[in-house]
Order: structure tokens, then C-alpha cells, then sequence
């Protein structure tokens, strides 16, 4: 009889990929014909309206930071404050997320500072007690 | 195609009614608003009411049974932020394609304690808000404002500076739900919501009503051209696919069409323009928008609010009511009080805030995710 696996951690959102054997990644779909790039599966392209051609890519792990903003005041429970950074990825996609590892304090934070993409685990859980990989970017050396 | 000319407009003095109800509210100013063009609900052949937040709950129809239940199309939209000039829009367009002579308008939202925050995330898995940075109202605006940042080195200083003005302005108006000078200093201590935005540069969370009587060209001219006021242009634009819009909400390049379809269809430029209602939703939005509006070259929004070109007795001046920062901003109501505004100082009437001599004036807004809407005023007479 096989040995029960330990529940293994769900995706904090669709585009987070999680292969059984490899390092979890970010995916998007690119448009063949236009180049966009999106974040989530998709039947028809938003940019130049193709209806086929929407391939499934792999995100890079590293970008630069294009904006951010440190917030102070978010919904009830969430811990204050925090990066919230817009970041460019290398080879294309802009993806939201928490900048960590930094202070959080405009002094510190440069526009296009290289980042890269790390993976944890979240510090919440649903309802029914799973837990879940998230992203964040963290300051990387250029 | 007719012209389309405003005969009546008004607004109620924007704040906070939690005893009242959202019919009440809009019945309220459409009832001035017939007042003020000298007609009455029985003269009007079409309702269109913008309202979001009650968006499923006949609005329109409910006004109808507080002043007059005459059985004339009545149309509710919702258009996020940019619901009100939606609904004028729609009216407009109404009587542009020959259907009515005299519609009226009203857009009317009760905020109750609804926040600026914006709406969650999704019902699935795990709330993101924080974890995958921020989806608040405050921090998408602090984003695009750091975008003008990125490019041109705008300065926390520069986007308080809007607030500061915006609050000056709205000193000098009875309407706006506040009459408080708020110093730099100020502005720029307030309690932190959303680097580079503090709670001083958040729009006035308030519950408000407006509406306008839009008339035929035919009509007008019957009923007289005295204080009527031109709609040289109405235009509406949603978000076209731009790089990195759906991560980043782009409020520059739907802004940016409608406005050049908006210059075209009046037949003027930017620097015909003697005041200008703008989305100050945020500080941090209301410099994006002056290079957007072409009030300046790109890159040079900076130096328009540090040199008070946009304050008022300046070149073209921005939110002389005082804007959604210190006038308020309730949702549905906020594009029909931009038109108000616009209309009063084209009317000479604005008192001690009268921008002197306004011959065309222009009103935006943004709903977020994504609509522009952009309205052209002209003074008809001399």
C-alpha cells in the first residue's frame, strides 16, 4: 500500500503552477498572433480578438519593479504596511504582488529595481484548513 | 443631428443622509433641476438616472413616484464611476437621434459606510488584498500616479499640492461638502492610506444628487436660448487593450481618446478651454489627467499645479467646486455635478468662485475597469 502524501499545498491563484516534479513557476497565455500576454487561461484574445493561437507560456522569475505603492490601509486583518508592487517580467507579463525584503519606505524602493519571483507558503488558510503556495518578488542583485 | 442644449440644472449640497433614501435624494434634485429650467415633470418625455449601488432596484422609477408618475421611459444605468455621465450621455444621445425634445437627468448615490476601499476579491481560496499586493481603490490610483512619477519625477509635494488647491477651491463653494483650507503641511501629514496618497488625498466619501434638463435645439429655441447652455460634445470610451492594463488599470489612454474625440466633435482645442471638471477620484489622478486632457505637453504636469496654472484665476482652472476631493464624490451623482458646475460658470452664476468670462468648459470622469466620459459646455449667449 502507498504511503498517504501529505496534502500538498493548493495555487493562491489559477495562473500559479505547481508540477509534481519541479519548481512551482508562473504561467501566462501569449496571443501567436499579437504577442499579448495574459494572465490565466483564455479562449479568444482581448488585444486583436484571435480566436485560437493562445499558448500556455512560462513566466520568467526575474523582472523589474515598474511602480509599487506602500500601503497603510487595507481591508480589516490584513497586516499593514506593505509593498504592493507592479512588476515587469523578463521576456513579457506584468504581474502584481507583495515586493518583500525590503523596507517598506519610499527611501528604499527604485523604480526598475530588479526583482525576482519567490514562492512560499501562505500565512493563511480557507475555510476547510488547505494551504495554499503564493508569489512574492523580492529584491535580487542586477 | 440636433444640438443638444441644457436648460436646467442643479445639485444638492453633497453629504451625509442616512435617514434619507436614494429616490428621495434624486427626486430632491430633479425637482430643482425642472425648477431651474422653468418646466415641469409633465414637459419631460424620458428619464435617464444613474445610480450604481442600488444599479438593480428601478432607481428611476422610484424618483417617478416621489414627483410624478407619467409613464415615460425611464432608463437606469450604471456605469461604475462614470455613472452619472452615462446616464447624461444617454439622454443626450436620445435626443440627438430625434426621439425626444425634453428629457431629464438625474444621477444620485447614497454612500451610507461604504469605503473608498473598493470591492474584495474572489469568493474561492484565500483573500489576495495584501498577499498579492493590493487591489484598494487608493493604492491602484497611488500606482498610476507613480507610473507620472516613474517617467517625470513627480514628487509627493506635487501630488498633495492638488489637494490643497481642490480644498482652497471648495471654500468658495456652499454646495461641496466641505468649506475647510487644508495647508500642505496638512496634506501632506494626514494619516498614510496608500503611498503617495494620504487620507487628505482620497476623495469625500458623501451621499449627493444632480440632474439637468437636456433639450432639443428645436425647443430650446422655443422656450428661449437665455441661459442655455451648448453640449458641443459627449463622448464615451471603454479601455482599450493596452500592455499592462490588466494587472494596472489604464485610466491615460481611454481618457486620452475621448478627449481628442471630444476636442473634434466641438471643434475646439485644449487651450479653447476655460475651466475643467475633472476625475480627482485621488491627488494622484488629477495630474495624470492634465497631461491626458492635453492641458499641458506630457511631462510638464508637475509644473502646471507648482505654478497654479490650474488653480483658479489661473490659465485653466481644475475643480474649482473643489472636486471629488473636497466636494465629494458619490458615485452615480459625481458626472451630473460635474455638468453643474460647468454649466453655472458658463451661466455667470457661480458667485464668488466664477471663473470670468467662461465660454467652454469640459467635464470627465472615470469609472474604473474602464469608463471615460467627457462632456464639452459652450456658452450660448454674449
Amino acid at each position: 500500500m502507498a504511503e498517504e502524501k501529505a496534502a500538498s499545498p493548493l495555487p493562491v491563484v489559477p495562473f500559479l503552477k505547481i508540477p509534481d516534479d519541479g519548481d512551482p513557476y508562473l504561467e501566462g497565455h501569449k496571443c501567436k498572433k499579437c504577442s499579448a500576454i495574459f494572465l490565466g487561461e483564455r479562449a479568444v484574445c482581448s488585444s486583436c480578438g484571435a480566436r485560437e493561437g493562445i499558448e500556455p507560456i512560462r513566466l520568467a522569475n526575474k523582472g523589474e519593479l515598474y511602480v509599487y505603492s506602500i500601503v497603510h490601509r487595507s481591508f480589516p486583518g490584513v497586516e499593514v504596511p506593505y509593498v504592493s508592487a507592479v512588476v515587469d517580467l523578463d521576456g513579457g507579463g506584468t504581474v502584481k504582488g507583495n515586493l518583500i525584503g525590503i523596507d517598506p519606505v519610499p527611501e528604499k524602493i527604485e523604480f526598475g529595481m530588479p526583482v525576482e519571483t519567490v514562492f512560499k507558503i501562505a500565512p493563511r488558510k480557507d475555510r476547510d484548513g488547505n494551504e495554499y503556495l503564493t508569489y512574492y518578488f523580492q529584491p535580487r542583485s542586477a | 443631428m440636433s444640438d443638444v442644449y441644457i436648460l436646467g440644472t442643479d445639485m444638492i449640497k453633497f453629504g451625509r443622509f442616512p435617514d434619507r433614501t436614494v429616490p428621495d435624494l434624486g427626486a430632491q434634485a430633479a425637482l430643482m433641476a425642472l425648477d431651474d429650467a422653468g418646466l415641469s415633470i409633465n414637459d419631460m418625455e424620458a428619464l435617464y438616472c444613474g445610480n450604481l449601488m442600488q444599479s438593480n432596484a428601478m432607481v428611476g422609477q422610484r424618483i417617478l413616484r416621489e414627483i410624478g408618475q407619467t409613464g415615460v421611459p425611464v432608463v437606469n444605468c450604471a456605469n461604475a464611476c462614470a455613472t452619472g455621465a452615462t446616464a447624461f450621455r444617454e439622454g443626450w444621445a436620445a435626443i440627438k437621434a430625434g426621439l425626444y425634445d425634453l428629457v431629464l437627468v438625474v444621477g444620485v448615490e447614497q454612500m451610507g459606510k461604504a469605503g473608498l476601499l473598493g470591492g474584495g476579491g474572489g469568493s474561492t481560496g484565500i483573500p489576495t488584498e495584501g498577499l498579492l499586493g493590493s487591489s484598494t481603490m487608493p493604492a491602484v490610483f497611488a500606482e498610476a500616479g507613480q507610473e507620472h512619477a516613474r517617467k517625470y519625477g513627480t514628487t509627493f509635494e506635487q501630488f498633495a499640492k492638488v489637494s490643497v488647491k481642490n480644498h482652497h477651491h471648495s471654500t468658495k463653494n456652499p454646495k461641496a461638502m466641505y468649506q475647510i483650507e487644508t495647508p500642505l503641511d496638512k496634506v501632506m501629514g494626514a494619516e498614510m492610506i496608500s503611498y503617495p496618497n494620504t487620507k487628505l488625498m482620497c476623495s469625500v466619501n458623501v451621499d449627493g444628487s444632480a440632474a439637468a434638463v437636456i433639450a432639443s435645439e428645436k425647443k430650446a429655441r422655443e422656450l428661449g436660448l437665455g441661459r442655455a447652455v451648448k453640449v458641443s460634445a459627449s463622448v464615451l470610451t471603454s479601455d482599450r487593450f493596452t500592455e499592462r492594463d490588466l494587472t494596472m488599470p489604464d485610466v491615460n489612454t481611454c481618457t486620452r481618446e475621448a478627449a481628442a474625440k471630444a476636442y473634434e466633435m466641438a471643434g475646439i482645442g485644449p487651450e479653447d478651454v476655460n475651466l475643467v471638471e475633472l476625475h480627482d477620484c485621488f491627488a494622484t489622478a488629477e495630474i495624470l489627467h492634465y497631461e491626458n486632457l492635453g492641458l499641458c505637453k506630457d511631462g510638464e504636469a508637475g509644473r502646471l499645479i507648482d505654478d497654479g496654472e490650474v488653480a483658479h484665476g489661473g490659465r485653466v482652472p481644475v475643480n474649482v467646486s473643489g472636486g471629488l476631493l473636497s466636494k465629494g464624490h458619490p458615485l452615480g451623482a459625481t458626472g451630473v455635478a460635474n455638468i453643474y458646475e460647468v454649466t453655472t460658470h458658463l451661466r455667470g452664476e457661480a458667485g464668488e468662485r466664477q471663473v470670468v468670462g467662461a465660454k467652454v468648459g469640459l467635464t470627465h470622469v472615470i469609472g474604473l475597469g474602464s469608463a471615460c466620459a467627457i462632456h464639452v459646455l459652450e456658452r450660448v449667449s454674449d
